[in-house]
Order: C-alpha cells, then sequence, then structure tokens
C-alpha cells in the first residue's frame, strides 16, 4: 500500500480513499438503481474531464473535441452490441434478415465491411480504444507537428466535433443516423437491461474509472508531468533543453482520447445507446465545463465536478428545463473568473490548510516536536535532503 | 587568460558558420556571415541595435531557419536539423530574457534539463537516482542556488533567474554554448559574479556570447566579433576591435 501511495503521492492517495468510498460504498448503499444508473452515466463523463485535466491542465492544450473521443469509444462498443441484438433469429420480419434494423430501413442489403470485426468482442475491446486513439494521433501529427496551437488548436478540435456529428448524421445507412444505435440488449448473451447488470456495470465502471485516475496520477507524478507544466509556460525553452515538444503534446492528446472513449464504450453498456448529441458541439463544451469547474488541475475535482454539475444539472432542469443553460453559463463565467483553479482550487486553499492543522493537533502529544502545529501548513516548504529528495 | 591569445590553426573549429543569411520579406537580417569558433574558446559578439546578432543565434540554434549558408558542428550540419536534434548534438542556447519554468522549483528546473530520459516513454519512467540528484545539486552550488533548491523559480531574484537557465545549460554539458546578454539587468556584485562562474564553466566548452557591457567584453573574451547590418565588420582580440576606426565609427565611438 505505501507502495501505491509513493506511486501517485501521499495525499491524492487518502483523497483516493474518500472518492472510492463515496463511489463504490456509500452511493451503492444509498441510491436506488435507477439514480445509481444515472450516477454511472455521469461517471462515464468523469473519463473526459480526467482526459481534459491531462491535456487542457496540465499539457496546456484545449481541446473543444473531446465528445468526438468519447462517441467513438461509445459507437465501438454500439457496434458490437448491436451486432448481437441483429441476430437472424431477432431481424428474421426485416427484408434482410440478421443486419441491424436502421440498415434495413436504409435499404441496405448487406452489412457494411467496416462493420464486420465488430461480431468479435476482443476485436471491440481494442477498438474501443485504438480507433479514437488513432484519430487523435492524426490530429495531433498533423497540428502539433506543424505547431498549430491554442486557440487555432480548439477551433479545429470543435471543427472536427461538428463534422463527425454532420457526418454520423448524414450516414444513416451506416450509423444509425440522428437517432444513434439504439435497442441494444445483450453482451454476449448477458441480458444489459437487468437491475442487476446495472449495478455490476456500475461497478465496472467505477472500477475502470479508478484504473484512469491511478494512470492520469501516474503521468502528472512523472517527468512528463512535470514537462507538460513547463512546457504550457516555456514552450522554447523546452525545446532548447532537447525535448522534441510535438511528441510529447501528441502523446498527451491521444492518452485523453483513449481516457474518453472508455468513459464511452461505458455510457453506451449503461445507457443502452448511442447518439450524435454525445458527440458534437455541445456536449464537447460542456464536458471542459465539467472539468473547469471541478479544477482543471485536479484528476479528482475532475470527477467531482462532473459529478456536481450533473446533479444540479439533473435536478435544476426537472424544475426550470428553460434556465439551465443559462445557469450553466453563469456557473461557467463564474468559476472561472473567481475560481480559475475551480473546486479542487478552493479546497486547496482553504479546506486543505484547515484539516492539516485539524490532523496535525490531534497527532501533537505524541509528536516531537512542539509548536509544529502551528506552522504546520508551512512545514513543508522546509528545504529536503538530498535522501528526502529521491522518494519526493 | 594569457593562453587565449591562439593563432587560428584551420582544424579545431568547433563551429564553423559559412556564406550564412536570412532574409525576412526581402530585408536580410544576416548577410553573408562567415565565423569560425574554436575549442574552448570565448567568442563575444557585439554590434549596434539590430545589428543581427540574436538572428545568428537564433539561426544556428534551429530557431530561425536560414535562407542561405551552412552552419557545422563539429562536421554536423544544423541547419537542417530541429532544435531538439541541435540540443543532442551539443550546442545550448541561453534566452536574452531569463526563461526558466516559473511554475517549478529550481530543483525540478535543474532536473527537466538533465539529459536523459528525453523522450516520452523515457520521460514517463525517469527515476530520481542518486546521479540525478548528486548532478543538480553540483550544478545548483556551481550557480549560487545552492540553498534554494526548494524555492520557487519564481521567487528568484532577475540574476538569480539568469544564473538558472545558465545552470540548465550547464547540466546538459553543451559543448558549444550560446549565452544572450547574461548579464543584462544584473547588478554589479552580480555581474562579478557571473563573470567568475563563466569563467569556470567555459574551461571544457566553447562559448558564443552576445553582451554589450564592455567591461564584462573585456573581462571574458578571447576573440570578438564585431557585427553591423548582418555582416562582419570587424573580428580579434578585444584590443585590436576597440582600435580598428571602422567598429569606431559604427559602433564604440557614439
Amino acid at each position: 500500500m505505501n507502495k501505491v501511495a509513493a506511486f501517485i503521492g501521499k495525499n491524492q492517495y487518502s483523497h483516493m480513499i474518500i472518492l472510492a468510498l463515496l463511489l463504490l460504498v456509500v452511493l451503492p448503499l444509498s441510491l436506488d438503481i435507477f439514480r445509481l444508473n444515472l450516477v454511472g452515466k455521469y461517471l462515464t463523463y468523469a473519463f473526459v474531464a480526467l482526459g481534459l485535466v491531462l491535456c487542457w491542465g496540465y499539457g496546456g492544450i484545449l481541446s473543444l473535441g473531446q465528445g468526438v473521443f468519447f462517441g467513438l469509444g461509445g459507437y465501438c462498443m454500439a457496434m458490437f452490441l448491436k451486432l448481437e441484438a441483429s441476430s437472424p433469429e431477432n431481424t428474421a420480419i426485416q427484408s434482410t434478415p440478421g443486419i441491424p434494423d436502421f440498415m434495413d430501413w436504409n435499404q441496405l442489403t448487406a452489412l457494411p465491411w467496416f462493420w464486420e470485426p465488430f461480431h468479435s468482442f476482443t476485436f471491440t475491446v481494442f477498438a474501443v480504444i485504438l480507433v479514437p486513439a488513432i484519430f487523435a494521433f492524426i490530429i495531433a501529427v498533423a497540428m502539433f507537428k506543424r505547431r498549430v496551437g491554442g486557440v487555432y488548436f480548439a477551433i479545429i478540435t470543435q471543427a472536427v466535433a461538428a463534422i463527425m456529428t454532420i457526418l454520423i448524421i448524414g450516414q444513416q445507412g451506416y450509423t444509425g443516423g440522428v437517432n444513434g444505435i439504439t435497442d441494444l440488449r445483450t453482451l454476449h448473451g448477458w441480458d444489459i437491461r437487468t437491475d442487476d447488470a446495472k449495478y455490476i456495470l456500475y461497478y465496472v465502471n467505477a472500477l475502470l474509472l479508478f484504473l484512469c485516475l491511478f494512470v492520469a496520477a501516474f503521468v502528472i507524478k512523472s517527468k512528463l508531468g512535470r514537462l507538460l507544466v513547463a512546457m504550457r509556460e516555456r514552450e522554447d525553452r523546452v525545446r532548447f533543453s532537447g525535448y522534441d515538444v510535438s511528441a510529447f503534446k501528441i502523446f498527451i492528446f491521444c492518452l485523453a482520447a483513449a481516457i474518453s472513449a472508455i468513459g464511452g464504450a461505458m455510457f453506451t453498456l449503461q445507457v443502452g445507446f448511442m447518439s450524435p448529441s454525445f458527440v458534437g458541439i455541445v456536449p464537447s463544451i460542456e464536458m471542459v465545463i465539467f472539468c473547469a469547474l471541478g479544477g482543471r488541475l485536479s484528476i479528482l475535482g475532475a470527477v467531482y465536478g462532473t459529478l456536481l454539475v450533473n446533479y444540479a444539472k439533473t435536478s435544476f432542469s426537472e424544475t426550470f428545463p428553460e434556465l439551465w443553460l443559462f445557469a450553466m453559463g453563469a456557473l461557467f463565467i463564474g468559476v472561472v473568473m473567481a475560481f480559475p483553479n475551480g473546486l479542487a482550487g478552493i479546497y486547496q486553499r482553504y479546506m486543505e490548510p484547515w484539516l492539516l492543522k485539524l490532523s496535525k493537533k490531534d497527532e501533537s502529544p505524541s509528536a516531537p516536536a512542539v509548536g509544529a502545529s502551528e506552522k504546520a501548513p508551512e512545514s513543508s516548504d522546509e528545504p529536503m535532503t538530498s535522501e528526502e529528495r529521491k522518494h519526493a | 587568460m594569457l593562453e587565449s591569445t591562439k593563432s587560428i590553426p584551420a582544424k579545431d573549429f568547433v563551429l564553423s558558420v559559412e556564406g550564412l543569411t536570412v532574409s525576412f520579406d526581402g530585408f536580410k537580417a544576416v548577410n553573408d556571415l562567415s565565423l569560425y569558433v574554436e575549442e574552448q574558446e570565448i567568442r563575444v559578439i557585439i554590434g549596434p541595435n539590430g545589428a543581427g546578432k540574436t538572428t545568428v543565434l537564433d539561426l544556428i540554434c534551429g530557431r530561425t531557419k536560414a535562407t542561405e549558408g551552412s552552419i557545422k558542428f563539429k562536421g554536423k550540419e544544423l541547419t537542417k536539423l530541429n532544435e531538439h536534434q541541435i540540443v543532442h548534438a551539443g550546442v545550448g542556447r541561453k534566452f536574452q530574457n531569463p526563461s526558466i519554468y516559473e511554475d517549478l522549483t529550481v530543483f525540478e528546473n535543474l532536473e527537466l534539463s538533465y539529459p536523459r530520459g528525453r523522450n516520452v516513454w523515457g520521460a514517463l519512467f525517469f527515476r530520481r537516482d542518486a546521479e540525478v540528484v548528486a548532478k543538480v545539486e553540483e550544478i545548483a552550488d556551481m550557480i549560487f542556488l545552492g540553498d534554494k533548491l526548494d524555492m520557487s523559480a519564481d521567487l528568484l531574484s532577475h540574476g538569480q533567474k539568469q544564473w538558472l537557465e545558465i545552470g540548465m545549460l550547464l547540466i546538459q554539458d553543451p559543448e558549444l554554448l550560446m549565452l544572450d546578454e547574461p548579464v543584462a539587468g544584473m547588478s554589479v556584485s552580480e555581474r562579478k559574479q557571473t563573470a567568475e562562474l563563466l569563467q569556470r564553466i567555459t574551461k571544457d566548452r566553447s562559448v558564443l556570447v552576445i553582451e554589450h557591457d564592455m567591461q564584462f567584453v573585456a573581462d571574458i573574451a578571447d576573440r570578438v566579433t564585431v557585427l553591423h547590418q548582418g555582416k562582419v565588420l570587424s573580428e580579434g582580440s578585444m584590443d585590436r576591435v576597440q582600435s580598428d576606426p571602422k567598429v569606431i565609427e559604427v559602433y564604440l565611438g557614439h
């Protein structure tokens, strides 16, 4: 366990445990399956927000098209589930049995070639991660090798999101069009619509989220994480320290895309469909808001931010549906102006020193240094010895 | 400083710049420039504003692409390489304004410059071992920042930031070190310390310096190159250059 703590940082470790208790124990025990399934759906967005913490918060690459990767992951999973739901027996009434219903409606008589491999679950699992990652790689190489960055990059990602939506809607026969891919039923014969399945999928989703959180924490704590921070401010200096800046940007953008895609696949499994409304510009920008509100430099903040905004969205939009968008806009502007580091920034600034003081006070009778409690928050600023530095 | 009055052997050039020209929309910032730097030489480039001094450094380190000409570093053509490849070849560059990572500590600034784990996977699995820590501490002592390792770099004074950037180059151990106005904005005592620092660190490498402070130039230079309108106006020892009538006319006389 200490090894894990050293791996991702001690403080992060205890915060992770609190989040784990909340997601794995408190919420499942206190919510009915309908609400829990809703939380599970929100948590799939947290994958995207987590990806944004890496590429936007640390890498300084603002992407307004993360919905594309979420969607690609979700569509890959949906294609597999749809093929399973479209067995010749289930689709006997169609003019071409054995192909998805929307293809039949669009006068397709054979399964398109790119749907074929999605008969295999193993292929699908790889495709969920690799298709979005490769797509992200192509965008990133084209942009970052030419040193396109900042606002220009954000606009291009937004254009990609728009193009993707138009493409999906336009190619109805291949993609299910504006309705998306619906009526998904089983995974290897296991009905994903039952309450039991929803519980299991919620846990699978939560565990995958933790896996991604660990990966993200590892990346941030590695030298690569510090390089990203360095690049954000002084790209030239990093270049003249002998690093190929574009390679690092490509890496972090692809990693963010892959993480988002896992969220997309879990969305399809838990919600039972995938549609272009999760791919376009609006959902992509919403994801940025989740990340900004939670704190773009905090991987756990991204999770809390996503949960809170979505909770507010659900409860608020039930009562005032037309006001919600304005409220969300106001919330975003307010947070960015007053608290650029979001909820995590507020926590670190106000709550943490207080908590630290509290915990130090509890220990002080046994602690050798009297008076250490008063200067607790500063104590970490003291010079470290070489030995300590190695383990920091 | 005595061994610095070397003659010019044809062979030992670390850096040979030949016929270098760069044109920005027709304006030739550097025009048919040739420059040869020997091993372990401290060469200072002086010249009035707009003479093309910084552009020459930009061209050598790959920040600006040359229109014509060649830059050979230890026999390797640099004009075709990317910035990071030029760094790997052994050229280090310090910018005019201190260019350091303000969000990171002094230690982390130096650590990032340590020449190991420079690709994506290397950086991901880089381990801060005893060797790295020892090297960072050694360099930090050298640049007078040994007691400030855990300080956030944005809290350093201007002069200390300049030293930190020099330290970041030193840890790369380049064979050619290029410094753009290393003492600009420094106090008198900081200048003195910097001159000593430069004397010490230039022992086993060549250095190319741009500087305006004539006293400082006289203190450190083996040879001086005077640039004017993108061309070499004069070259030689400080005394020779200072007594060159062409130089007096365009630069020193003012």
